[in-house]
């Protein structure tokens, strides 16, 4: 049922990662740690969407699982050493991918506003866990002093502390992460949790136990949410309880109504706009005096976009490109 | 009709793509070209909360540190300044960014934020890494200049330790032993626990119960009850803001006031006793300020603050004065020139003056050495009883400089 | 722990789960008659709180400020089902969750504007300035009692309404069937604009009642939001008398949390949802 973008969105698609790859050129630092930023959200947003947008599952407090792998970083960090990565990434994801399973396991019993609520519960009692507990390092959040390293034996390959290295490999993650959920959804896992968010009950009829495959989706979206929280605390070098925090998760689901749901490729959209809208709203030279109080023109914004900007981003420039994807115009025929 | 929404689709999408590089140069605010000449002006980069529950914070700090720097001709070394204002939204997942944009994008001199404690962990961790210099306002986050002190980063406020300390002292001078403690179980409450302890345990005193309360929960009755039920000689309490005014009307109206006296950091007391009305009458607090304090320099900048602003300083306004007096020293003593890094570091590190709390002066990790006031709540004024602890320094764990 | 030491923290913990029981009625009504999620609940209590605090400067008693409030509570809740709420009834989850968060952004900003950015205190009336002595330190304010009793009323008051009048027929038939009622020849669309200023004004009511004992400040209405999610979730959805065992229970988890296991405290509450939903995935009187 998904339709792999047509020639012309993948020309735009190209376009945007042309673009996105030639940023370390402009020699920019503070952009370059922008579009860093923007690249890891964008991944975290995908990542959710493989849930919302595709399994009908409205998580609201996916932040858990991207903060968790954050900390994850912060705890296999030694404090003077660098992390090995091919030890701390799949260990953090190992750590998000396994509390998305306990959690998921409660979770996707429930349905509709029930799972909304539930998921946003048990985030916040990931938060106050890691915020109040001792081992994470406390309230005000923790730092990790040096940025993982891709070490084979006593060889360092690879140290993330480069930041042009440390893009791109941002950049490949979200190649990755994008072409790997593609290939999960175009499988017959991807056709049968499809189903479910069209109708449940009818793959029930079907003989599938739908329970199964909408918590291996649960976990595989915790687990892709985990790769992000894991760049994300290596940007910066610092983690913070809030990662987990339910404003972040709001976020990610801001981007994918901006990005346009019924997409992957539509997150990176929502992204760039979500990092993007702020800015703008935060500018005096275009909103004069209202700019203090930008949160209001965030909120107005948020509410038109819910009302007129149906499809997102993503949803125009499939238009444009003359082909629509079989969800969007299910959304629009509902 | 297909064709017809085809075509308005693809103008929108463009007016969008439009709107979206229209974000990117927005983001980019056209940085200036970089002038080293004199006359060009110095940029203070400003990372406070404005909006949210810190935000009469934010707006004390910069309103006071932009009135020094007018008093000084709005000059900074001779040169003109000119500010850059961020609000922090006392976020932390937004303080490295936040931070860089300051940084690397508008290219400040100095940075000057933040109030949150998790943001100020975030900022420090990014200004330690550029070498910019940093003058932390408010944020009490032992860590900052402890651990993670570094020769760029400054702190004109106190450690979440400091205020706690000298109370210790002053509850056993009063005959009372047997201390229960109370405070918001996060960072600086436990800071602030362990200060009283420090000042309060080697002396002789004994915590008799440890309540701490889940951060920012105001649901005070079950503490209340264990308090009353450990009935202790007094009570050391580590609250702010709001629930320092709820924690005050509920200590007074579960009747414990007048059978256990109540004490507390000078937060508890701080900015909002109007709120609190009759409850906070009588109670003693320690803090590096009291609106009182009867010394030239804190009636000048009372009397400027309140013509100026129309409204009284506070402690944090205060501390917002103390950055710009600081800004001002090291500025003076390099004749405004950036790249005598070194030199302005070392005159910001040897700044001694008199401050509106009184002397002022840093330590070897970059934290005010300064006087603890004894105050107490009169007719909703913090009224100055006695110096309760004179220059007094945080140990600075941790820090491996000086 | 002495017993009437144990005493006093049930009450205690009943006492908070009354209040809480008022928040999550006008929430777990809006979700389980019209299936709306509303984030921006939380807000109207906190608007409530400053109109308690707003009103009472005016009026000088909070009794005139509820009557004044309550009013303007539901003219708030109406407009914002006729000109907003109204759009997402055939929409997804998705939508409302982001409709109802911008309101959050707009409300919290709107309060700083108007009310700025301090912390007040908002007086007890006079006559229930009192405090009832329990122990020979320890006395209990009357106004939390009162509040206690105005909520176990308003808890009466609803069930009457919902199992007795043609109101709460209406109320009851279009949570399960929405086509039927309207067949039936009821107006659905009123009895949406109803319910749904009728959860906005339990809010604000909530926040007045609490003004005095909670004081006001910015950013009261978010904590209270997440805590009434988990006692709709452990009452299961539309069920009044769901969110009042619900209430008490988390009430009660909350001081018991304190006392025992302080070190985790926060999470306590939520650690009891958890086994609820273990045990019963709607909730301990919802339907599947």
């Amino acid at each position: 049922m998904i339709t792999l973008p047509n020639a012309r969105t993948i020309a735009v698609l190209l376009l945007v990662l042309a673009a996105l790859a030639s940023v370390p050129f402009l020699g920019d630092s503070f952009y370059l740690k922008l579009a860093t930023r923007v690249i890891v959200l964008a991944i975290f947003a995908m990542s959710l969407e493989l849930l919302i947008g595709y399994t009908g599952l409205v998580s609201f407090g996916h932040a858990a699982y991207f903060g968790l792998a954050a900390y994850g970083l912060q705890l296999l960090s030694p404090e003077y050493d660098a992390a090995n990565l091919l030890v701390a990434l799949p260990a953090s994801m190992a750590l998000a991918a396994l509390v998305a399973l306990a959690v998921g396991a409660l979770v996707v019993r429930t349905r509709g506003i029930y799972f909304i609520m539930v998921t946003l519960a048990f985030a916040q009692m990931l938060f106050y866990l890691v915020r109040d507990s001792a081992w994470f390092g406390g309230s005000d959040g923790a730092f990790i002093y040096v940025k993982p390293v891709l070490r084979i034996g006593e060889t360092v390959l690879f140290s993330l502390d480069d930041r042009t290295g440390f893009y791109f490999f941002c950049l490949c993650c979200l190649v990755f992460t994008y072409v790997l959920l593609v290939v999960i959804l175009r499988s017959p896992f991807g056709q049968v949790i499809m189903g479910i968010k069209e109708n449940e009950h009818r793959m029930q009829a079907l003989g599938y136990n739908t329970y199964r495959y909408k918590l291996a989706s649960f976990v595989i979206a915790g687990t892709f949410a985990g790769l992000a929280g894991f760049l994300f605390a290596a940007i910066d070098g610092f983690v913070s309880p809030e990662l987990l925090g339910w404003h972040q998760s709001g976020n990610a689901i801001l981007m994918i109504l901006l990005g346009g749901s019924g997409t992957l490729f539509g997150s990176l959209f929502g992204a760039i706009a979500f990092v993007g809208m702020e800015d703008i709203f935060k500018e005096r030279a275009i909103f004069g005096p209202l700019a203090d109080h930008w949160q209001i023109l965030m909120g107005v914004f948020v509410i038109a976009a819910v009302l007129l900007l149906r499809r997102g981003i993503a949803g125009w420039l499939v238009t444009w490109t003359g082909r629509r994807s079989p969800s969007l115009q299910e959304r629009d025929d509902a | 009709m297909r064709y017809e929404k085809k075509r308005s689709a693809s103008r929108r999408t463009v007016i969008k793509g439009l709107g979206a590089g229209l974000g990117l140069a927005a983001a980019a605010s056209f940085p200036a070209p970089f002038v080293r000449a004199q006359s060009a002006p110095v940029k203070v980069g400003i990372l406070l909360p404005y909006s949210g529950t810190y935000a009469k914070l934010g707006d004390a700090i910069t309103n006071a540190m932009m009135l020094n720097i007018a008093e000084n001709g709005d000059t900074l070394g001779g040169r003109p300044v000119e500010y850059i204002k961020l609000d922090s939204e006392a976020a932390p997942p937004k303080a490295t960014e936040n931070t860089n944009k300051l940084i690397l994008s508008d290219k400040v001199d100095f940075l000057v934020g933040p109030v949150h404690s998790g943001v100020a962990m975030g900022m420090a961790k990014i200004a330690r890494e550029e070498g910019v210099i940093t003058i932390v306002p408010n944020a009490g986050a032992d860590q900052i200049t402890g651990p993670l002190c570094a020769p760029n980063v400054f702190r004109t406020s106190f450690t979440n330790w400091q205020p706690s300390f000298p109370m210790g002292k002053v509850l056993l001078d009063k005959g009372l032993k047997n201390v229960a403690l109370c405070y918001w179980n996060y960072g600086a409450g436990k800071q602030s626990a362990q200060g009283f302890i420090d000042g309060f345990v080697p002396n002789g005193g004994t915590i008799v119960k440890e309540i701490g309360v889940p951060f920012p929960e105001v649901e005070f009755q079950a503490a209340l009850t264990e308090i009353a039920a450990a009935n202790p000689d007094a009570v050391y309490v580590f609250f702010a803001g709001g629930g320092a005014v709820k924690f005050v009307k509920d200590y007074a109206a579960a009747g414990l006031k007048d059978s256990i006296p109540l004490y507390g950091s000078g937060f508890l007391t701080e900015g909002v006793t109007q709120a609190q009305g009759a409850a906070a009458e009588g109670i003693q607090t320690t803090l590096h300020y009291a609106d009182t304090l009867d010394n030239p320099e804190n009636k000048a900048f009372r009397a400027a603050y309140k013509e100026k602003f129309g409204a009284e300083a506070d402690v944090y306004a205060v501390q917002g004065y103390d950055t710009g007096t600081l800004m001002r020293i090291g500025m003076d003593a390099v004749g405004g020139d950036m790249e005598a890094k070194n030199d302005l570091i070392a005159a910001m590190d040897q700044a001694d003056f008199a401050s509106p709390r009184g002397p002022f002066k840093l330590s070897a990790a970059h934290n005010p050495v300064q006087n603890f006031y004894l105050r107490e709540v009169k007719n909703g004024v913090n009224e100055v009883i006695s110096v309760a602890y004179e220059g007094l320094a945080d140990p600075a764990k941790g820090c491996t400089m000086g | 722990m002495d017993s009437v030491f144990l005493f006093i923290q049930i009450l205690n913990g009943l006492q908070y789960g009354l209040l809480l029981f008022l928040i999550a009625s006008g929430l777990t009504l809006v979700f389980g008659i019209m299936g709306v999620i509303n984030l921006a609940h939380g807000s109207f209590y906190m608007i409530g709180a400053y109109m308690a605090l707003s009103l009472t400067q005016l009026t000088g008693s909070l009794p005139a400020a509820l009557l004044l409030g309550i009013p303007i509570a539901l003219v708030l809740g109406y407009g914002m089902e006729g000109l907003f709420i109204v759009h997402l009834y055939r929409r997804d989850h998705l939508d409302q969750l982001l409709l109802t968060y911008g309101f959050i952004l707009i409300l919290n900003e709107t309060q700083s504007i108007i009310w700025g950015d301090d912390a007040h205190g908002v007086p007890v009336p006079s006559w229930l300035d009192l405090s009832l002595p329990l122990t020979d330190t320890l006395s209990y304010p009357v106004y939390r009692l009162a509040v206690s009793g105005v909520c176990l009323v308003l808890a009466i008051a609803m069930y009457l309404v919902i199992q007795r009048t043609r109101l709460g027929m209406m109320v009851r038939a279009g949570e399960s069937n929405r086509e039927m009622v309207e067949v039936l020849g009821i107006n659905i669309r009123q009895l949406y604009a109803f319910v749904f200023s009728a959860g906005i004004c339990l809010a604000a009511v909530a926040g007045m009642l609490a003004a005095p004992i909670e004081s006001v400040y910015p950013g009261i209405g978010e904590q209270v939001l997440i805590i009434s999610f988990v006692v709709v979730v452990i009452g299961g959805i539309g069920s009044i008398k769901g969110a009042f065992v619900g209430s008490l229970l988390i009430g009660l988890a909350q001081v018991f949390g304190q006392v025992l296991l302080p070190e985790f405290s926060g999470a306590v509450v939520y650690a009891l949802m958890a086994a609820v939903l273990l045990w019963r995935p709607t909730g301990l009187f919802g339907r599947a």
